[in-house]
């Protein structure tokens, strides 16, 4: 054991009850041994074993009791990042204004061309030196700081690169102007470089701040997010409505949304109904209908109705806190493809500061004449175009936009590693009910076998229904309560599992269940084999009921196939993928509803156990397999598939065994979400090309290969402006993402 | 060849033999930690590669005091972790890993790089 002690502030307190709410929250916590809550100080103090208890635990204990823990000081205010970011760009900013008109006027006092046309004083290189020093050590001073930290440490990155290449321009520079003789002595025109090292260092300060612009905006999704948050809620105690800050807002309070508001956390809702937009968590733009007992999601707009519900969810462990999780650190997660990189970068820098002293080496050496200028200048150029940020920022930039812009639309993407597969994906089987079909079945025939009336058959099997759990068994309640039929008592009630279910009612004994319930009890159907047919080949479930030994009626049930279900499926095969459906119905009604969507391969009258053998069996088949499901009883067939999509649940179960939750229920977001992941890939694939190749080809040409052939040697000025575009090109590459279309 | 290309070629061959001994040659001491530790981010980071024990939660500080933007972003992205470092803040990582092995961690442009070795 080891015990730590950690005293914290928390949120919310107002009376001394809360302090034993808290004390006894934190106290059922395995590890934490002893802690103590100050409701005068607002601060509470554990003392607990840090080998199991994290500060994850202690604010999720705190949580659940409707409080916030201020573990540590790192909880990130988005504000105060964007606030530091944007003070970076204004000083980035300042810093290469300054440098460019500057280095600007350095250059029309030297650049060939130019020079004709500039005042003599500019051409003096004694005002040049004069003007090249701030830029060098003032908006410099960056690239000197870092490249001196890294050196401590014997790494070098590409601040090291810039300060090494433009100090080398600017002491050659500075030599020339304070010896020219020397440099006349050994066959050398003395001209400075000032504009070359000052221009670099603009153009590179230039290329940054647009870089830090556009970075800044990959990140917009997690902002937008957090931004949805309400700041307050209306709520109901003891009779009386106050406003109060959502942090105070505990689980069971009654919260009263009026039009037009925000819906401050998730709950159920209790009294009123309402139309609400819910476009903002779960990409679905048409607003939804809720009525007394529906729930609500945090985050989003209530429309025209006004509604009281009660506060299920609070803080952590709301629907729009778990998205922004999940995107954070989807977002921090490493797709596969980034290993090259990885491993390339660790050693860029070194062995370009290798080549550009063998580049100097060989010029000195080979070179023509003056060669130590054309060494000079080659190696300055050789250490400026290399540019590592562009592969560093390959990758991680294209999975922030990629998994943003999913979760703007409802698409929750758990890692990158998800997004390289989905785009892999030739097989997606599909969950019937709930997934396809809108989960909620409902009576569509009764059809009698005896002379008994539809309403007294309605009447027996729903009584004998109301004791069962089975899924079918809501929909005739349902369908009884709706002709306001009064049930009867039942007596002697067993539940046939896989079968059916018996019991008594009116001193009859009474069996309602498919066909294998008759076959057991020897009950004759063959008189209404013809019916049952029928009712299968609709895709509806037919249900028998019999009164003794004898069939009585069949009760025909029918899942509604979800509006977007047809175009969804029609879209995955546009795409080529194969589209599976599972199910647990009998064949016959299988076959039929597929056939009315539009799919060809039916797995059914599969059990919720035995749908992950059957998905195994397909990935046997050499296929990469997507599954989409609920997430509650298909969770290990989810987590079993190449990659498990949970659909419009959001529950905890779910977005845990899925690699992909869908928030919405349209099924044009299987298809969306594939899309985004082989477009996200595309991105990442161009971007990666880009950064390679670009140093791949301009290194040897910064070397000077092409000199022996073509006489072409690349300016280091040229160079910078290279280098610039090059990893603002990757970053922008990667925004393009957010104009895509899902 | 002239006694100045023999010098520059001289100087040149222990200029890159000097670099490679320098950056990619260096001793990578590895810190065991045990239940907490202090990385300071300046120009890299302090320490650079520590060992923490599997199936026990070990609590990793990040203070970056290196101004550099480069340094802003800490990602561990084997345990899914990308942090945002507030310049002379504590930021605190906890992490319970289950598998043991060798972990990288890196800056958000992939040029500092650390080692969370899990054993």
């Amino acid at each position: 054991m080891n015990e730590s002690k950690k005293t914290f502030p928390i949120k919310g307190m107002h009376c001394a009850s809360c302090v034993r709410i808290i004390e006894r929250s934190l106290k059922n916590v395995d590890g934490i041994l002893d802690c103590n809550v100050n409701l005068a100080t607002e601060k509470a103090t554990v003392t607990y074993d840090a080998t199991k208890v994290t500060n994850d635990l202690i604010a999720s204990a705190v949580s659940n009791v409707g409080y916030k823990a201020l573990i540590d000081e790192e909880i990130k205010s988005q504000d105060e990042e964007s606030h530091e970011k944007q003070k970076e760009l204004n000083d980035l900013k300042q810093k290469t204004i300054f440098s460019l008109i500057l280095g600007g006027i350095i250059l029309w006092g030297s650049f060939p061309g130019l020079i004709n046309t500039a005042p003599g004083f500019l051409k003096n290189p004694f005002l040049q030196f004069l003007l090249a020093t701030p830029i060098q050590f003032w908006a410099g001073f960056e690239f000197y700081r870092a490249t001196i930290n890294s050196i401590k440490h014997r790494t070098a990155n590409m601040d090291t690169l810039v300060t090494i290449g433009t100090t080398l321009a600017y002491l050659y520079s500075m030599a020339v102007t304070f010896s020219p003789q020397i440099f006349k002595n050994i066959g050398i025109d003395p001209m400075p470089f000032f504009d070359t090292s000052t221009i670099i260092i603009g153009l590179i300060l230039l290329g940054r701040f647009f870089e830090a612009r556009a970075k800044l905006q990959t990140s917009d999704a997690i902002r937008k997010l957090v931004g949805l948050q309400a700041k307050t809620a209306r709520v109901i105690r003891n009779g009386k409505e106050a406003d109060i800050p959502i942090q105070e807002v505990l689980v069971g309070d009654l919260i009263r949304v009026r039009p037009g508001e925000k819906i401050p956390v998730d709950g159920t809702i209790t009294e009123g109904e309402s139309s609400i937009d819910e476009s903002m968590v779960t990409g679905e733009s048409i607003p939804v209908e809720k009525i007394k007992g529906d729930i609500v999601i945090g985050a989003t707009m209530n429309k025209s109705g006004s509604f009281i519900y009660k506060a299920t969810k609070i803080g952590k462990d709301t629907m729009l806190a778990q998205i922004i999780k999940l995107v954070e650190n989807a977002q921090g997660s490493k797709a596969p493809i980034q290993r090259l990189a990885d491993i390339i970068s660790s050693y860029f820098v070194p062995i370009v500061i290798m080549l550009a002293i063998a580049t100097f080496a060989i010029w000195y050496n080979f070179g023509p004449s003056p060669s130590l200028l054309f060494a000079m200048l080659n190696m300055v150029t050789t250490l400026i175009i290399a540019c590592p940020c562009a592969m560093g920022l390959a990758t991680p930039t294209a999975i922030m936009v990629g998994t943003g812009k999913g979760a703007e639309n409802g698409i929750l993407i758990k890692d990158a590693e998800n997004l390289e597969i989905a785009g892999k994906i030739n097989t997606i089987i599909f969950d019937k009910t709930g997934t396809l079909t809108n989960g909620k079945p409902i009576v569509t025939d009764i059809v009698a076998t005896s002379n008994l009336t539809d309403a007294e058959i309605l009447r027996l099997a729903a009584s004998l229904e109301k004791n069962s759990e089975h899924p079918l068994a809501e929909s005739i309640v349902k369908e009884a309560e709706n002709k306001n039929i009064a049930l009867a008592k039942v007596g002697n009630f067993q539940a046939i599992a896989g079968h059916g279910i018996k019991g008594t009612v009116d001193e009859k004994t009474l069996y309602f269940g498919n066909r294998k319930l008759m076959e057991t009890k020897k009950i004759n159907i063959l008189n209404a084999q013809n019916s049952i047919n029928k009712l299968e080949n609709e895709g509806k479930t037919v249900m028998m009921l019999a009164i003794g030994d004898t069939l009585s009626a069949l009760i025909a049930v029918s899942d509604t196939i979800k509006e977007s279900t047809k175009e969804g499926v029609k879209n995955l095969q546009k795409m080529g993928i194969e589209v599976v459906m599972i199910t647990g119905d009998n064949k016959r009604t299988a076959i039929a509803i597929a056939g009315q969507i539009g799919i060809k391969r039916v797995l059914a009258e599969v059990l919720p156990e035995g749908k992950e053998a059957e998905l195994r069996k397909i990935q046997g088949e050499g296929k990469k397999v997507a599954m989409v499901g609920d997430g509650i009883n298909d969770a290990p067939a989810l987590a079993a598939a190449d990659i498990g999509i949970a659909m419009g649940t959001g529950t905890d179960v779910a977005i845990e065994a899925a690699d992909i939750t869908l928030v919405n229920k349209n099924l044009n977001s299987v298809a969306s979400a594939i899309n985004l992941s082989k477009k996200t890939m595309r991105t990442i694939r161009v971007n990666l090309f880009w950064a390679f190749g670009y140093n791949i080809i301009l290194i040897p040409v910064a070397m000077g290969v092409l000199y022996p052939f073509f006489h072409l040697l690349l300016s280091p000025v040229l160079a910078s402006a290279a280098m610039a575009m090059s990893s603002v090109s990757v970053v922008t590459n990667s925004l393009l993402l957010k104009r895509y279309k899902l | 060849m002239t006694l100045d290309k023999i010098l520059v070629s001289i100087s040149s061959v222990i200029g890159i033999a000097f670099t490679y001994w320098f950056f990619l040659l260096k001793n990578e001491k590895e810190t065991i930690v045990s239940n907490s530790i202090d990385i300071v981010v300046l120009g890299g980071y302090s320490p650079q590669n520590i060992i923490i024990p599997k199936g026990k939660v070990t609590k990793i500080n990040f203070i970056r005091k290196d101004p550099t933007t480069c340094l802003e972003e800490v990602i561990l992205d084997d345990f899914h972790s990308k942090k945002y470092l507030p310049l002379n803040k504590t930021v605190t990582v906890e992490l319970k890993p289950q598998e043991t092995g060798e972990f990288a961690y890196h800056c958000g442009m992939n040029m500092y790089h650390g080692k969370i070795i899990v054993k």
